[in-house]
């Protein structure tokens, strides 16, 4: 056995295309993103100096966190009460709870964009609606601001929410809150003692997950933001195609890479990510 | 040790649940005494976890009514009914270290923390689980959650204490040793004890009466003694402990295994006599398992102890069953359990 590890095994041909298509199409450019960063106008760290020094970078940045996080805490608080839902729900309805989710997944985030154009524009249905009950006097600013692109991205991110949450909470022994029930306690303190302190694994990779989907979001700030709510993703898209900054570019995407890495290491500490991805806790 | 309020008695008025069209527990009417250790026993799907679900609340009761100390608890949530109760595969908190899980009761209820502390001590020394008191129940043996579970549905003092399969995920061994430790509790604590389980030697080794039901209904109520020695039915004679089925002159006999004495051919003696021939022969240690052909008739097993007796007996042996007549009972066939009794 030794002599035969240390000898070339011959199978590993087989898988060499895909590990060189791989190499060359991901990995090579990735890391010329990475040199970009450092070499472009000129080599030295005077890109990610910009963080620190342009307020328009530092600001974006800061943006695009605060963004982020409140879409998380929106998008995880109804996940989790949709998941909730879900748990107790009679299957047959569950069922259809969960291919109204999938299906949710396959349209596309530029169709809902535009859904939501129509819906929280100024004669958008949800003004129309508010004026047409009196409950309003003047169209609400819902959109072209940074409500829209919230309200766009927390839609969007929910059924991503969902997920994690539901694979979760089906791995949690329903006897455990009924042995709960049995020794006294309400519903309500059954849920804050017993259930919720259990699906905190649960709600740790809903939120990273959805924190990390939302870092880059492009086409929803774009549309529902109007041009004025620009997060990194579409800042480093305007670098690139107009203002032709491939360093400063380079630079928010090394970023944003690091970024993601660090968050998903995190999360893999938590749950396994295959986990998060469906299939049960144990 | 504090023993706390004694046990409470539990009436069930002609109880039936349905789903559907579908009929669980069919009017089931049981007097529970105050402190008793009650076993309800039966097959799967004959409805006595779904008894036990309704009396701890967490199913509705779709006609009759269940009274503990003479009220009515048919409205009340399952928080509010103060039974303790083990849940099979315990259902204990694992997020929580042993000693939080058996405070939690007293928690819920605010007890002052002096008290809990004290009660969660006297709680740990009764199961024996004072070295563990800040483990998680996942570091925990089976038999040791077990025992976690027992203390956190007893730590509250509860006046009944329901227990669904308690016992089920423990080995053979470990569930003797459990058994004797139940028995001690319950002695000690005094709490009416209504104990679920399809296992008959866990029945007969605990209760102070066993239920036996069937299909949704109560096929006899009795101590062991009665129920083994004068079971009404076939399927009672059948499902505590085994049983043979002589049929005479329309009438059904159960005759126990062990009440048979088996004589060489034409030198049997006794009130009964059957003619027949040894099938099969199995060592089981304390007893020889004789499998006799009889003619007409089904099988008929008999059990004779082993010691002594082992080369006495050779297969295809013609030998002659005898028993006297207080070893039979005449029971009652019906409900169509009988087909499954004759071929047992």
């Amino acid at each position: 056995m030794t002599a035969r590890s240390s000898r070339f095994n011959p199978y590993w041909l087989l898988v060499a295309p895909a590990v060189l298509l791989v190499l060359a199409l991901y990995v090579a450019p990735i890391v010329n993103v990475l040199l970009l960063s450092v070499t472009d106008p000129k080599p030295g760290f005077d890109n990610y100096a910009k963080i620190f020094q342009s307020d328009t970078v530092a600001g974006l940045l800061w943006r695009t966190v605060r963004l982020c996080l409140i879409t998380t805490v929106a998008a995880v608080t109804l996940g989790y009460i949709v998941s909730y839902a879900m748990l107790h729900a009679l299957s047959h309805v569950r069922r259809r709870m969960m291919s109204i989710l999938l299906i949710s997944f396959w349209i596309s985030v530029l169709v809902r964009s535009f859904a939501w154009l129509m819906l929280l524009g100024h004669n958008g249905l949800v003004n129309d609606a508010l004026l047409g009950l009196g409950l309003i006097s003047e169209p609400l600013p819902l959109m072209r601001n940074e409500l829209g692109v919230l309200i766009g991205m927390t839609e969007y991110m929910v059924p991503y929410a969902i997920l994690p949450l539901l694979a979760n909470m089906q791995g949690i022994d329903p006897r455990v809150s009924s042995a709960s029930r049995s020794l006294g306690a309400s519903h309500a303190q059954t849920f804050f003692r017993v259930f919720l302190p259990l699906t905190r694994p649960g709600i740790i990779a809903a939120s990273l997950l959805v924190f990390i989907s939302s870092l880059g979001f492009y086409v929803t700030p774009a549309i529902l933001g109007g041009g004025k709510v620009q997060m990194i993703a579409e800042y480093i898209s305007v670098q690139l195609l107009v203002t032709v900054r491939w360093g400063v570019a380079a630079m928010l995407a090394t970023l944003m890479i690091a970024s993601v890495l660090a968050l998903m290491y995190v999360l893999n500490r938590f749950m396994k990510l295959s986990v998060v991805f469906g299939g049960a806790t144990r | 040790m504090n023993a706390g309020p004694a046990g409470i008695g539990v009436v069930f008025s002609n109880v039936t649940k349905q789903y559907g069209k579908m009929t669980a527990v069919d009017g089931v009417s049981l007097d529970i005494r105050a402190g008793e250790f009650l076993t309800l026993l039966g097959p799967s799907g004959s409805g006595k976890t779904t008894l036990l679900m309704m009396l701890a609340g967490f199913q509705d009761i779709s006609m009759g009514d269940i009274l503990v100390g003479g009220a009515s608890i048919a409205a009340t949530p399952p928080e509010k009914r103060n039974f303790g109760m083990v849940f099979q595969g315990y259902a204990l908190f694992p997020h929580m270290t042993v000693r939080k899980n058996i405070a939690y009761p007293l928690e819920i209820r605010h007890r002052p923390r002096a008290e809990i502390d004290a009660r969660v001590d006297e709680m740990l020394e009764m199961v024996q689980l004072k070295g563990l008191a800040d483990r998680h129940p996942h570091q925990l043996s089976g038999g040791q959650q077990q025992r976690v579970a027992l203390a956190r549905a007893l730590s509250f003092s509860p006046r009944v204490l329901l227990l669904d399969e308690p016992l089920g995920a423990l080995d053979r061994k470990l569930r003797a040793e459990v058994q004797d430790q139940l028995k001690d509790i319950h002695n000690r604590v005094g709490t009416t004890f209504i104990y679920v389980t399809h296992d008959q030697e866990e029945a007969l080794t605990m209760s102070d009466r066993i239920v036996i039901m069937n299909r949704g209904r109560v096929v006899q109520v009795g101590s062991p003694i009665e129920l083994y020695e004068k079971p009404r039915t076939v399927f009672a004679a059948n499902f505590l402990g085994k049983s043979n089925f002589i049929r005479h002159e329309g009438r059904i006999f159960a005759l126990r295994p062990e009440k048979i004495q088996v004589f060489a051919a034409g030198k049997g003696q006794g009130q009964n006599r059957l003619c027949g021939t040894v099938r099969s022969i199995t060592y089981m240690g304390a007893t020889l398992k004789l499998m006799v052909e009889v003619e007409n008739h089904p099988t008929i097993e008999v059990h004779v102890p082993a010691w002594h007796s082992a080369e006495a007996f050779s297969e295809s042996q013609a030998v002659e069953l005898c028993w006297s007549n207080d070893a039979q009972v005449e029971v009652e066939g019906g409900d169509g359990d009988e087909a499954g009794a004759r071929s047992a």
